[in-house]
């Protein structure tokens, strides 16, 4: 195991704050944004900053939380699995996921992520408050307000990737960048 | 009578309501996992507040957070108290957000141009 040195260099050098990769859980959850507070309190950071990440954070592990939650998931062992990290580059928060996905859902998350990059600020509270108005609420809770949530709060685009595993998985990531 | 208190925990929301005297008060974190279940008692207590409710009903939300499955179940708190506005009791709801918190306040807007009650926007200083 001589490469742990290799290992942590390459994440001091991409400036990981935090890293987790496993299955989330409600208690992970909440020792995560515990130490992102505690960490963003001793940095310092403004108050508006700290509630946008803090926010964004939130809803990011929750969606990891819900979608590893899914009943009908088959649990193969990779697929519970999901990465996590938040990095500051240049005063700038990254927050990134990546967790698997049936290929058959891709298309309908693709759409609806694509929705989303179209609109502009002022169309994002519409649909926002559209959805919160009219949308189904699932048993977890979200009802699809999570993503238009995020984008809303981080001001820009979002920024995801499907990587296709194999015929019945791929691999999607997010790449959420807090404006400053 | 109806009334209600739960104390605040790091996900959970100071949720205190009082029939008697027509006020509730949600101050703190929203953010369960599961957003359904926690507030299910809030709205069983405002609809039993319905049956005969005071004059006047002031409501305080004073929320540093709230993730998205809270937003709905806070909107069910806000259409309960719409049914109760329109029926034999006053309601006012005083949204508080700390300044420079312009999201917060945002989502305030949202609710107020949603629910047809009358919302206050308090700005209150940072701790």
């Amino acid at each position: 195991m001589d490469n742990i040195h290799d290992f942590y260099n390459k994440m001091e050098k991409g400036n990981i704050m935090l890293s987790f990769k496993g299955e989330v859980t409600s208690d992970l959850l909440t020792s995560i944004l515990q130490i992102m507070e505690s960490k963003m309190e001793t940095l310092e950071e403004p108050p508006k900053i700290k509630k946008k990440v803090y926010n964004i954070l939130v809803e990011c592990l929750q969606n990891l939380y819900h979608h590893l939650d899914d009943d009908d998931f088959k649990t193969k062992i990779n697929e519970k699995s999901a990465l996590f990290m938040i990095r500051k580059v240049d005063g700038e928060y990254s927050i990134m996921t990546g967790n698997f996905i049936a290929n058959d859902n891709v298309d309908l998350m693709q759409g609806r992520l694509d929705r989303i990059n179209a609109m502009d600020r002022d169309e994002l509270k519409v649909y926002y408050k559209e959805v919160l108005n009219n949308g189904e609420m699932s048993a977890k809770g979200g009802g699809g307000l999570g993503m238009i949530d995020i984008a809303r709060k981080s001001g820009k685009k979002l920024d995801y990737n499907f990587n296709k595993i194999d015929d019945e998985y791929s691999f999607f990531s997010l790449n959420i960048k807090v404006a400053q | 009578m109806a009334d209600l208190k739960l104390e605040g925990s790091p996900k959970t929301p100071t949720i205190e309501f009082n029939s008697g005297n027509g006020y509730l008060l949600i101050r703190g974190r929203s953010i369960p996992e599961n957003s359904i279940e926690f507030y299910k008692s809030l709205i069983e207590a405002l609809e039993a507040y319905n049956d005969s409710p005071q004059a006047n009903t002031k409501v305080d939300i004073q929320l540093e957070y709230f993730n998205t499955s809270s937003s709905k179940c806070i909107l069910d708190v806000f259409k309960k108290l719409e049914v109760i506005n329109s029926g034999n009791s006053e309601v006012i709801i005083n949204w508080h957000y700390e300044e420079d918190d312009e999201d917060m306040l945002e989502a305030g807007e949202d609710y107020q141009a949603i629910i047809n009650i009358p919302f206050k926007m308090i700005e209150v200083e940072e701790e």
